[in-house]
């Protein structure tokens, strides 16, 4: 039987309409991290979404930055079971970039810079849910937080919102990335605490 | 600055599991064959889970997640593990 | 090594119920907290134990902490810093108050350990609380009369941040303190406020030609700082054990 430390609460505790279950919320803004952080310059950036073997579309910094860019305000939560309420963010959404793109695949990967992945389905990415974050709060995106450039999926678990983010590729099937290879859920709905396997 | 922690770390959550002391257990590191013990590894995540990476090359040795009810580990990185007896 | 054998017979992954005993202040952001764990057993100077927390609605925390005490028996201290944006930390050192049960699981690791048979020199460097585990080898060194040299740098902000201050400041024989403050130095001290670097460990370290043992335990940057260093002036890398803290 478990001895209930007198006086603790934790952060288990937090009862708010804006909060999913088992969340707490957070003034700062951790960082949950899988290794080493990639350091990459804009100059050498690129993002692309690869549809098959022969077709790859890419974008440098600067033809990403002459697309439409748009104020994101959101709430995010972190399967370490913090969340942020009312995040700004500035990106390019995902809509934009897949308007030119032609696939019947109905799954992603996402590869950032540095070897991770995770899977998404592409209904999850388009009708104004996903985009390529480059701005957080008025500043440019820390490395630490991703920068230059991150994905953010914000109605996902955080780790869906790859950072570093250097492509997509399309798949017929839904594949397991990183995290979802070593536990953590296929889809990550945060409102249904799809924490694990 | 995301920074790592040792392999020491790794002694209490895996007690859970192994009846031997991970940190002193030795590896292989299936990516660049360097060899030491995970007490020298780098560990990256939150108390509920951990990345272990080879202090030599970076690569991944092992991920740990521990869901309330199992724990998911992944060995794929390492090639051999040696535990002293 | 115990651990290793310990740890075969099952028992250490097991919770086991402490009862605080007494709590000392070390800094204003540190406690010493004395702990009599039934079933402990023991541990070498050097290791740690897990602290779990529980809820009264179920939840719980768990975190690592080094022990500041070496050799047999059930009663164990811990030296706890409160990292400001912590979890247990502030618990164990604001809310927590002698006579409360705490859970613990160890004595855990084997690796980044000393015992009395090693008889080469041995240099130690902690960074803020990362002192601790160098307590408990300084203290099993003197326990055990050992004849092995020690020194110990340690790193802190300034002399109100030190842990075990007035035991540092009256070493035993075998022991050389050397202390370097990165914020404000006492009036007196030969060395500016400042952090560590590679002339601290050349000129207060033991030289590499010794080949001692070197024990390195702080904050992640603090660790990186010193080991690259010590590996520059020519120590052996697999001479150079470290123990990295998260939350610097």
């Amino acid at each position: 039987m478990a001895v209930i430390s007198r006086g603790f609460v934790g952060r288990g505790g937090e009862v708010n309409p804006d909060l999913p279950a088992g969340q707490y919320l957070t003034a700062d803004f951790p960082v949950l991290s899988a290794g080493p952080t990639p350091h990459i310059e804009t100059v050498d950036w690129q993002f692309s979404i690869r549809t098959d073997e022969e077709t790859l579309h890419t974008w440098s910094w600067d033809e990403l930055h002459a697309l439409p860019i748009e104020d994101i305000n959101t709430d995010i939560h972190c399967v370490t079971r913090w969340s942020k309420l009312g995040t700004s963010w500035r990106g390019v959404s995902l809509d934009t970039l897949f308007a030119t793109v032609k696939t019947t695949d109905k799954y992603v990967m996402a590869r950032s810079y540095g070897g991770y992945t995770t899977n998404v389905p592409l209904a999850d990415l388009l009708g104004g849910q996903a985009w390529i974050a480059l701005e957080f709060d008025g500043d440019k995106l820390d490395p630490e937080h991703g920068g230059p450039a991150r994905l953010l999926i914000p109605h996902l678990y955080f780790w869906k919102s790859a950072k570093w983010i250097h492509g997509l590729e399309m798949q017929s099937q839904d594949e397991p990335g990183f995290w979802e290879q070593n536990g953590y859920n296929m889809y990550g709905d945060p409102w249904l605490e799809q924490r694990y396997w | 600055m995301v920074e790592p922690i040792d392999g020491n770390a790794l002694a209490g959550p895996l007690s859970d599991l192994f009846t031997f002391d991970p940190t002193t257990a030795s590896a292989r590191c299936a990516g660049c064959g360097d060899v030491s013990v995970l007490a020298r590894a780098m560990v990256y995540g939150e108390p509920d889970t951990f990345v272990v990476r080879c202090a030599n090359c970076d690569d991944v040795l092992m991920t740990i997640v521990q869901a309330p009810d199992r724990f998911c580990i992944e060995l794929r990185g390492m090639t051999w593990l040696k535990i002293p007896r | 090594m115990t651990g290793t054998s310990e740890a075969r017979d099952g028992r250490i992954g097991n919770w086991k119920v402490g009862v605080v005993t007494s709590i000392r202040r070390e800094s204003a952001s540190g406690r010493s907290i004395t702990i009599d764990v039934p079933g402990w057993g023991g541990n070498i100077a050097g290791q740690h134990t897990d602290v779990r927390l529980t809820a009264a609605n179920g939840y719980t925390a768990v975190r690592s902490y080094s022990v500041a005490s070496a050799g047999v028996g059930d009663r164990i201290e811990l030296a706890v810093d409160r990292l400001p944006t912590g979890e247990v930390s502030p618990y164990l050192v604001d809310t927590l108050r002698e006579g409360d049960e705490l859970e613990l699981r160890g004595p855990l690791g084997g690796w980044f350990v000393w015992t009395p048979q090693q008889t080469e020199s041995v240099q130690l460097i902690g960074g803020g609380s990362g002192i601790v585990p160098l307590m408990a080898m300084i203290r099993s060194h003197e326990a055990s009369g050992s004849d092995s040299p020690f020194r110990l740098l340690y790193s802190v902000r300034t002399p109100l941040d030190a842990f075990f201050r007035a035991e540092l400041e009256s070493p035993s024989a075998n022991l050389e303190v050397t202390w370097i403050f990165t914020r404000r130095a006492p009036s007196g001290c030969p060395r500016p406020a400042g952090r560590i670097t590679a002339a601290d460990l050349e000129a207060h370290g033991f030289p590499a030609a010794l080949s001692p043992t070197v024990f390195v335990c702080g904050p992640t940057g603090f660790v990186e700082t010193v080991a690259t260093a010590l590996v520059a002036l020519g120590h052996e890398p697999s001479r150079v054990k470290t123990e990295r803290f998260g939350g610097a």
